[in-house]
């Protein structure tokens, strides 16, 4: 009798100290994160696993001596998303704002190695103020300091997916979990990233600026790159990163998901879409809407370098990665930006088995003073070097044109792409006819005093010249591997993905490429 | 002030609007020729012409100003 009293004691005892610790922090930090529309971060967990799902975490009780630091601010947990397994971390910001003690620390190292030996994705739920500094000493400097999380995500990169959902704050070096991250996707008004906060910057270095200014979620998504996806609230964030890992395997092993296969959606055909006058702009994404599956494209990085489209698809059903030029922002012209955007998202599909498409409306590179001085050769040889070392199927298409090294950039015949096909109205050459002809004919042109003459001359050589670039001639010399009607595109892209399906290759054998950056 | 800047250096190849025109939000206001293409310049948001600060044929750099909206 005396012992089941004892049990149930005991049991009352548990039972109470594991409701508080899941309660979080203090009353008012929760309505301080409610009046943000910020939710709790176990109800953001809840919501980004299965419904039901099978969940387990460790940690609970971390630092549950303290007191007022119920699981150090960190929740960390083995759950499912969409039946796959995953990893994850989150802050809970109702607990000290979600900054970081040793324990804190030691449970996301610990998450970060259970994904590692599980070889499954690791998300990362970030809402933190950074470190405390009255922890510095157990938490900074050590071997298993916070330093360790990024060797951690370093050494992740590539073998597992990795996902950061950005609700609040990352300060400091917390901002670099993001960094890290595969891909980062951030809540409008909400997220911010940055080294040092406006109160730090006005110290310092004398600068009066707003946190959103400075840091915020539509900044980094459209002006710095640090943010890949801007969300509207927590839910459509967390809903977009389900939906995100729909087009991956869990590590680099495995392949991709193939789901069933849909038909675009209805809207004009893809001859009615591209005009044949190279000069003339129009919309890339009309263009992909008319090739992929229903409802299947998800972009990466809309709102930055918008002059080139990266983002996630499905033809038939197959996962494949876009990289597309945008002829209606800045004529689709590369510049620093778009490069360094196309680079990061090739090493994301090739580092996940996703087939890489490229889709090729590009006068080429940017020229002049300002992109010279802003190094547009290193960041283009960037994208040239993640372009080259691609594994997976690589398929370039030339819907229009693809001028000078734009043509190498997006995946040409000497990168060894598993085909370079093109549209009938194509045209592949170190420039446009008119810039051509002026190269080669500029003085003669000026020679010739008669006004009628002059014209008919330079009209003539630019005949001359689209016959020499014509698309049946660069067949004939098995420069393109096909030429395709635009009604047939998505249908060769299909079969040609089903077949590209046995490639293996190695590249090199070396270590690293000593890597243009 | 709301302004239409030159998202990338080139020339002014066509000036699509005049000074009391009302644009909407996405209309073309400046076509700029660069690299042989022609870029169209959109307003972002809705406004009247107040001012064109450049001519055709002028050389524009990223960023400068083409027409103020009031």
């Amino acid at each position: 009798m005396e012992s089941t009293t004892k049990t149930a004691n005991a049991q009352s005892k548990y039972e109470e100290a594991v409701a508080k610790i899941k309660s979080g922090g203090a009353a008012k930090y929760h309505e301080k994160n409610a009046a943000q529309h910020k939710m709790f971060a176990r109800d953001r967990l809840l919501l980004l696993f299965d419904k039901d799902s099978v969940t387990q975490e460790d940690g609970l009780f971390a630092n549950a001596q303290a007191g007022d630091l119920p699981a150090d601010g960190v929740i960390t947990a083995i759950g499912k998303v969409n039946g796959q397994t995953v990893c994850a971390m989150a802050n809970d910001s109702t607990v000290k704002a979600g900054s970081w003690g040793a324990r804190t620390v030691e449970k996301i190292i610990r998450i970060q190695e259970t994904a590692q030996r599980l070889k499954v994705p690791m998300m990362y739920l970030v809402d933190s103020a950074g470190a405390r500094i009255t922890d510095q000493i157990d938490m900074f400097p050590n071997r298993r300091g916070a330093g360790r999380i990024f060797y951690n995500q370093v050494k992740m990169s590539g073998m597992v997916p990795q996902v950061c959902l950005l609700f609040g704050p990352s300060a400091a070096g917390g901002a670099y979990i993001p960094a890290f991250c595969d891909i980062v996707i951030m809540v409008d008004q909400n997220a911010s990233m940055y080294l040092g906060s406006p109160r730090m910057a006005e110290k310092v270095i004398g600068e009066k600026v707003t946190l959103e200014e400075m840091g915020g979620a539509r900044m980094h998504c459209s002006v710095s790159g640090c943010g890949d996806l801007l969300a509207a609230d927590e839910q459509e964030a967390i809903a977009q990163a389900r939906k995100y890992l729909t087009y991956f395997p869990g590590n680099y092993k495995e392949k991709p998901a193939i789901t069933e296969a849909k038909l675009p959606l209805a809207g004009r055909p893809i001859e009615a879409i591209v005009p044949e006058n190279q000069n003339v702009p129009f919309d890339m994404y009309e263009f992909i809407g008319a090739l992929c599956d229903e409802d299947s494209f998800f972009e990466i990085k809309k709102l930055f370098a918008a002059e080139l489209i990266t983002g996630l698809a499905r033809i038939n059903g197959r996962p494949v990665g876009l990289i597309a030029n945008q002829p209606k922002v800045k004529g689709g012209v590369l510049f620093v930006d778009s490069a360094d955007k196309a680079a990061k998202f090739i090493t994301l599909c090739d580092a996940f088995n996703i087939p890489v498409i490229f889709l090729a409306d590009v006068p080429g590179f940017m020229i002049g003073t300002k992109v010279e001085r802003a190094g547009i050769i290193r960041h283009g040889a960037k994208l040239i070097a993640a372009m080259s070392d691609v594994t997976v199927p690589k398929l370039s298409v030339i819907v229009r044109k693809a001028y000078g090294a734009g043509l190498y950039a997006m995946a040409g015949p000497a990168f060894e792409p598993d085909c370079c096909i093109a549209l009938p109205t194509a045209q592949i050459a170190v420039m446009g006819p008119e810039a051509a002809v002026n190269a080669v004919y500029s003085n003669k042109i000026n020679e010739i005093a008669d006004p009628k003459e002059r014209v008919q001359f330079v009209q003539q050589k630019h005949q001359e010249y689209k016959e020499h670039i014509d698309v049946y001639k660069l067949a004939s010399e098995l420069i393109i591997d096909d030429i395709v009607e635009p009604q047939n595109l998505r249908q060769t892209l299909e079969q040609r993905l089903h077949l590209l399906e046995t490639k293996e290759m190695v590249f090199s054998e070396r270590k690293h490429p000593v890597y243009p950056v | 002030m709301k302004q239409v800047t030159a998202s990338m250096a080139g020339t002014v190849w066509n000036i699509a609007v005049a000074v009391g025109d009302e644009v909407a939000a996405g209309q073309t206001v400046i076509v700029l020729e660069s690299m042989k293409m022609e870029i169209p310049m959109e307003a972002e948001m809705a406004g009247s012409v107040a001012e064109i600060k450049v001519e055709a044929g002028d050389f524009v750099n990223e960023g400068d100003v083409l027409v103020v909206l009031a």
